[in-house]
């Protein structure tokens, strides 16, 4: 089975019913995407297929139908995200198990909607689930990575 | 963006004894300190300062023992370090360190007499002083309770300052300069020609140099860190999916497992079937566990898989009722004298007043509730002939430590806990039953790592959940004033349970059972607290902010319902009947920030709600609007009063979450039993607050009392009380059961 993901293809001798986020983080040292609830409620292992988000949780390796990013594809330590750097620089994360999923998907809704109001970005992150409470932060870190986005796109 | 400093997660260099003792490796420079004055004026034992700070020819690291929760316990930790050390956070490793007796907690006791945090009596101080003593005894280095910054705010800057004095001897040995000559700044002592002299240069004469322990703390004009919004180190790598945590522990040939056990808790397993998990692929073993079966396999969700098809025979067990109502019954028949476990509360003649009037009544209710942190428990576990090594985020590491070693035959000091980055605790990594489980299973394939990863159902199921509880409320109010206040409150013990699974008693009564309660500074005329110890129901343990998660919403629920007997402002009667100066200035505060006597709108309310819990005395107000799809919280404001607010961004968001964690199980989150086993599973069944439910919340940090205190666990009591008391303002409704959601509709 070939596999792309963060713009590397692969070849893997996997089960197809094998779901694709134990595929990125057991068999590709893709860590970064998080395991949480394994039934898509909580969105921690949220990544995107296409440009869409989609929980990796609920996705049978064998059903994905195109190259898949990770919060690992989307930025770099060295070399952040626009949406990375606005988390960064609010300073949303507490234990932070839940923020690659926040981000993958806060990236997905900035690429479709360039300009969100509180209301789209409360729609597009409700099923991404923080137990800290970072919300506040988090909201406010959206607002701010679109502002960048829309001055300098990716 | 600057580089920010690293957490390391690999294992820990420097021997433990030699962490415990002190003594110099060549490269250790804070060796076991001589007599300290400043110890002495403290109150604290010279033995508590032990090396937090390490520096070798390639850097300086600061060792910050409290686990890391999400908190920011590294991050405050270490800038404490920082601030006297004058190094920067962007300069310096942090690393937990090994578990050691060195490191144990002494704030953790503060809570754990019989007297409230507004008491500075000398009988007080004398009891904490003394229950300070089996602290060291055990050496019990724990986090939570609120204390990783009660406990380090003096010792780690001492820490700093002792590191930092002797480099400036060292330097001035090496010089032939006098020490007073010289200074520090950014990690390097300055001559005074302005030559520079790196920290990490100056190793080898340390190394020989006896420490400077007569130092003296910088005054607080003087801070560049403390009180300054600091940027976290860990924000990076939580930002871009390279923080690793326990569950991304990766060793060489390593096996993933999962493991079942009996769902009821505490039931045993009668026999299982594994022919069809054995054939699956990845499968290399299947193995019985205390209570249960694992897997052994080559990928997580294979084990998970296989784990699910084998067949197992679960013993029917009865250690608490299979249903739900009888546990309510058991909580409503311990209201006796044989249940009673404390009255630390007793002021007046309650009996004589409620008998001579009409008195208000109410009973009040408060569920089980899961701690489910967003990373589920896991535990990384390599045994050999000669040692245990355990990769593990733990709250409790030197009891990891025994118990593993019981397990697999070690001595404990053979065992080695390297402490992990935490996704999330809320007290649940003060358990230990998933380390005990690897342990079990490592055990079986000596030589070969094994990483157990609980599903999130195994995790939740199993979980030892926040205490159930139930309060009856009498009072009386005269003249529109509160004249009678007499709470009872049912529970079972959190400290008994959890010690239980420990192997540890817990003799005389449970404090726990009436924080947030007995301990409340009000001048009530006539006003007792009483609390009743519940007896066979499912085992508990600690949840954020512990007895009091429970204890503030009925303590506060009730004085609100007298108040509003009495017809006074609920804010303006809190402030007439508190007697603590800190508390009347949350309770101030959180008036000024919300503008407690404007107007509102139509079908809009407002509650306020206050609570002293961990020390900290927290007011909090909620904004409600009754729409036609249900209640919408609005805007919340919260006043906590800390002594110092260390980094005010991690204050908001310690605070923020807090409020969040309060509102969000008070409204829609309850574990209950069915047929023994726990009903909800997962978070379909247990939700918790999502992003579009989420107020606005404007937070504000006191600093005037003079004792410094932890605030991840103060936030959370009076965020239920002031939301009931908010709908109640707007509907009329008075809500005395958790979760709300059973009685109103929200948004």
């Amino acid at each position: 089975m070939e596999l792309t993901v963060d713009n590397v293809t692969q070849s893997l001798d996997i089960e197809p019913d094998m779901p694709l986020l134990w595929v990125l983080r057991d068999e590709l040292g893709l860590t970064g995407v998080k395991y949480g609830c394994g039934i898509a409620q909580c969105g921690a292992c949220t990544v995107q297929i296409d440009g869409a988000a989609v929980r990796a949780c609920q996705t049978r390796v064998g059903d994905v139908w195109g190259p898949v990013i990770t919060i690992h594809g989307l930025g770099t330590p060295d070399a952040l995200h626009a949406v990375q750097a606005a988390w960064v620089d609010h300073q949303v994360a507490q234990c932070g198990y839940c923020q690659s999923g926040q981000i993958v998907q806060a990236a997905a809704l900035l690429a479709q909607t360039p300009d969100p109001s509180y209301e789209q970005i409360n729609d597009a992150l409700s099923g991404n689930l923080c137990r800290c409470g970072t919300y506040p932060r988090l909201r406010a870190a959206v607002k701010t990575a679109a502002a960048k986005l829309r001055e300098a796109p990716e | 963006m600057s580089r920010a400093g690293k957490i390391a997660r690999r294992t820990f260099l420097i021997g433990s004894a030699a962490m415990a003792g002190g003594v110099a490796f060549g490269v250790v420079m804070y060796k076991r300190p001589h007599h300290n004055p400043l110890l002495d004026t403290l109150g604290k034992d010279a033995a508590a300062l032990t090396p937090y700070v390490l520096i070798t020819p390639q850097g300086i690291t600061l060792i910050t023992p409290r686990a890391d929760l999400g908190q920011g316990a590294y991050h405050l930790q270490a800038a404490l370090i920082a601030e006297e050390l004058d190094v920067s956070l962007d300069q310096v490793t942090v690393d937990p360190g090994p578990p050691s007796p060195a490191y144990y907690n002494t704030a953790l006791s503060g809570d754990a007499v019989p007297f409230a945090a507004t008491d500075d009596g000398w009988m007080a101080e004398t009891a904490r002083a003394v229950a300070d003593v089996p602290m060291k005894l055990f050496g019990i280095q724990v986090t939570g309770g609120s204390t990783t910054v009660p406990d380090a705010w003096d010792k780690l800057r001492h820490a700093g300052a002792v590191a930092r004095e002797t480099l400036k001897a060292a330097a001035a040995a090496q010089t032939g300069h006098n020490a007073d000559d010289l200074h520090t700044e950014n990690g390097a002592v300055i001559l005074p020609d302005g030559t520079r002299l790196p920290y990490t240069d100056l190793v080898d004469t340390v190394a020989q140099t006896d420490p400077v322990t007569d130092v003296t703390l910088r005054d607080p004009s003087e801070w560049r860190l403390v009180g300054h919004n600091m940027q976290r180190l860990d924000m990076v790598a939580k930002s871009t999916g390279t923080q690793a945590y326990g569950i991304d522990v990766e060793l060489e040939g390593m096996l993933h497992a999962a493991v079942r056990t009996n769902p009821r808790q505490g039931g045993t397993l009668r026999g299982f079937d594994a022919s069809e998990a054995e054939t699956m692929r990845g499968v290399h073993k299947v193995i019985a566990i205390p209570g249960g079966v694992g897997v052994l396999a080559d990928n997580t969700w294979r084990a998970m898989q296989a784990v699910n098809a084998v067949k197992i025979e679960w013993d029917e067990t009865d250690l608490y009722p299979a249903a739900m109502d009888d546990h309510w019954r058991i909580l409503a028949d311990s209201f006796d004298a044989a249940s009673r476990d404390s009255r630390f509360k007793d002021e007046g003649d309650v009996e004589a007043t409620l008998a001579a009037t009409d008195a208000v009544q109410a009973e009040y209710r408060a569920p089980y509730l899961a701690h489910a942190p967003l990373e589920p428990v896991n535990a990384t576990v390599l045994v050999t002939d000669a040692r245990v090594d355990v990769w593990t985020g733990t709250q409790i590491p030197r009891f990891v430590q025994d118990n593993v070693a019981q397990i697999t035959g070690h001595d404990a000091d053979d065992v080695h806990v390297h402490g992990q980055v935490i996704g999330g605790s809320f007290g649940h990594r003060l358990e230990d039953t998933v380390v005990r489980q690897a342990a079990h299973l490592a055990r079986a394939v000596k030589g070969t790592p094994v990483k157990l990863t609980l599903s999130r159902e195994e995790d939740m199921m199993h979980d030892f959940p926040r205490q159930i509880a139930m309060a009856r409320g009498r009072g009386a109010v005269a003249d529109g004033q509160v004249t009678a206040f007499d709470l009872g409150l049912a529970m079972p013990s959190v400290l008994a349970s959890q010690l239980g699974r420990q192997g540890l008693p817990a003799a005389g009564p449970d404090l726990q059972i009436v924080a947030g309660a007995w301990d409340q500074p009000f001048a009530i005329p006539d006003y007792r607290v009483t609390g009743y110890r519940a007896q066979g129901l499912a085992p508990v343990s600690s949840w954020r902010s512990v007895g009091a998660s429970t204890n503030g919403f009925f303590h506060d629920s009730f004085l609100d319902e007298l108040i509003h007997a009495a017809g006074a402002d609920p804010l303006e009667e809190r402030l007439r009947l508190c007697n603590h100066a800190p508390s009347r200035k949350v309770l101030e505060a959180v008036g000024e920030m919300s503008d407690w006597g404007k107007p509102l709108a139509e079908g809009q309310g407002r509650g306020v709600a206050y609570c002293l819990s961990f020390g900290v005395p927290c007011a909090e107000v909620v904004e409600v609007t009754d729409t036609a799809d249900g209640i919408r919280i609005d805007k919340v404001f919260v006043a906590a009063e800390v002594g110092r607010v260390i980094d005010p961004v991690n204050f908001e968001n310690q605070v923020q979450g807090g409020v969040i964690w309060g509102l969000g199980h008070a409204i829609m989150s309850e574990i209950t039993y069915s047929e023994g086993r726990a009903t909800q599973d997962n978070f379909d069944s247990f939700p918790f607050l999502r992003l579009y439910q989420c107020p606005q919340i404007s937070v504000r940090g006191l600093e005037n009392d003079s004792a410094v205190r932890g605030v991840g666990e103060p936030p959370v009591p009076p965020a239920a009380p002031a939301l009931a008391n908010a709908i109640f303002a707007a509907t009329g409704k008075r809500l005395r059961e958790m979760p709300f959601n059973k009685h109103v509709v929200f948004v």
